[in-house]
């Protein structure tokens, strides 16, 4: 196993996320600044201007804008990044789907946020959650560490998946605050990632190809099928890249999920992003009192890795989901209905509470969620640090 | 194209120039008929058609484009009355 040389700088998750841009070298950078995400783009055209990278900055006048310029370079064959948040990412969605459906390795970093209205920049995961079907792999960062370490590993993995990657990192929890980083020699990374995606198969590749024709009902749904392949593939790869990366860096990465304390646990909780943190200090809490408690972090929502989700939660009998995103469904959040659809294969199914917390960046404390887990499971949803908390009926 | 959706690794990306081959002719419910006895070469029916489907040589008329032609009525509607040398008729009959 190599182990680079590293150096140990403090830095805010969009100032590592614009370093790992700037030593990814991509060809092209197409953004819009958006809250929380903004200083990533400011950064890297720092460095642009600074003549420190030679990356064709587009600076443009929207993110509709911006993800479009992204898809025209990546479809000519270049390494292409971008930088959005919640109303940026909404406007881009349009655009999302065809990134996807041309199967093209666009990385962009998501500063998670919530959705007007009412207005607010703080954040959450409703942004993210509205993109969950846009056929792009999302990994979700916990630290500023990984937030940086997962920017370059989603370029190898949008290359050899043949599809785009977003990068969310919980908007201020992870943009706004200083955490030391391991970083990594520029050498290094460009060794990791090497030449770019330019294969052949690309509109400045050696033959004259049409990308994106027209498909009719003879022949659309066979593209939706083959782009659901390429996702159910994207686990594997997601692995075997992470494996690669922990070989080049020393750096061992989760790849798809990081239980903790589940060997022996009989409760679980699943967890999407940087409050893992939080969770697995009241999982150490509980622990130390005696009570087999247990946490799941998930890594990747897209795709869903169901089946390494039911191993894990298999033997546990009550599992709380917390996530900051709900469906307005009355069956909970995003995080809790896929979660229930992926145990409900199971012969023997955990009950499932879903607590839904942080809308809108509010702060989940240590003492709420000690006083949830005190009160045990309840096998329905909740709202977590509501005011004047009342929880929502059980759904029929 | 009608690919089964394994072979279909590297999503829609097909061989360049293909348009040339699509026959957008096929959409067509009407077609023009041209009389050539009638045709008073004013070539109107030439310059209104939007697919470039009205055929000449030397400043003639000499047929229509039926590959390409999608029947949208504009040439015999601009063709003078007095010449009357474009009908549309529905697909299919003669
Ligand atoms: S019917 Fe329309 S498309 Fe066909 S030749 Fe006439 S003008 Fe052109
Ligand atoms: S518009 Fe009528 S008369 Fe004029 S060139 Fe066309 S077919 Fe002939």
């Amino acid at each position: 196993m190599k182990t680079v040389a590293t150096r140990r700088v403090a830095l805010t998750g969009n100032e590592a996320v614009a370093l790992a841009w700037k030593q990814i070298r991509p060809h092209v950078v197409a953004a819009y600044p958006i809250t929380p995400a903004t200083q990533i783009v400011e950064r890297f055209s720092q460095y642009v201007a600074d003549g420190e990278v030679d990356t064709e900055f587009i600076p443009v006048e929207s993110e509709h804008s911006a993800l479009s310029a992204c898809v025209g370079a990546a479809a000519a064959g270049a390494r292409v990044l971008t930088a959005t948040a919640s109303q940026g990412l909404a406007l881009m969605h349009e655009i999302l789907y065809v990134a996807s459906g041309l199967r093209l390795p666009i990385v962009m970093n998501v500063g998670t946020r919530a959705l007007s209205a009412p207005i607010n920049i703080h954040g959450d995961h409703s942004d993210v959650m509205g993109s969950r079907d846009a056929g792009w792999v999302q990994m979700f960062a916990r630290t500023v560490q990984e937030a940086y370490d997962r920017t370059i590993l989603a370029v190898r993995v949008a290359e050899r998946a043949r599809l785009p990657v977003m990068v969310c990192l919980d908007g201020f929890t992870l943009t706004h605050s200083l955490e030391p980083v391991e970083v990594y020699p520029d050498e290094a990374v460009q060794a990791f990632l090497g030449e770019g995606p330019r294969d052949g198969s690309s509109l400045l590749g050696e033959e004259p190809i049409t990308v994106g024709p027209l498909a009719l009902p003879d022949s659309y749904m066979e593209f939706r099928r083959a782009l659901a392949e390429a996702h159910a593939r994207a686990l594997r790869i997601l692995e075997e890249e992470t494996e690669a990366f922990h070989v080049h860096f020393g750096r061992d990465l989760p790849a798809l999920l990081e239980p903790f304390g589940m060997e022996d646990a009989e409760e679980s909780v699943v967890i999407l992003g940087a409050y893992a943190d939080v969770v697995e200090e009241a999982v150490r809490r509980w622990r130390e009192r005696g009570r087999r408690l247990g946490m799941v972090r998930l890594v990747v929502f897209r795709p869903f890795p169901a089946e390494e989700l039911r191993r894990v939660l298999a033997r546990t009998s009550e599992v709380v989901v917390l996530e900051r995103a709900d469906t307005l469904s009355g069956l909970g959040g995003p995080l809790a209905v896929e979660v229930r659809a992926a145990l409900y294969d199971l012969a023997e199914r955990p009950r499932l509470t879903d607590a839904i917390f942080g809308l809108g960046g509010r702060e989940l404390r240590d003492a709420e969620l000690d006083a949830f887990l005190e009160a045990g499971p309840r096998g329905r949803v909740v709202y977590l640090g509501l005011k004047e908390a009342g929880d929502v009926p059980e759904p029929a | 194209m009608a690919a089964r959706w394994q072979a279909l690794e590297r999503g829609p990306v097909i061989p360049g120039g293909s348009s040339v081959a699509y026959r957008t002719g096929d959409w067509r419910q009407e077609r023009p008929v041209l009389d050539l006895e009638r045709c008073v070469h004013c070539l109107f029916c030439w310059l209104y058609c939007p697919d470039s489907a009205v055929l000449v040589r030397d400043g003639r008329v000499v047929g229509i484009d039926y590959d390409h032609c999608k029947g949208c009525g504009i040439c015999a509607a601009v063709c003078p009355p007095k010449a009357g040398a474009i009908h549309m008729v529905p697909e299919g009959e003669p």
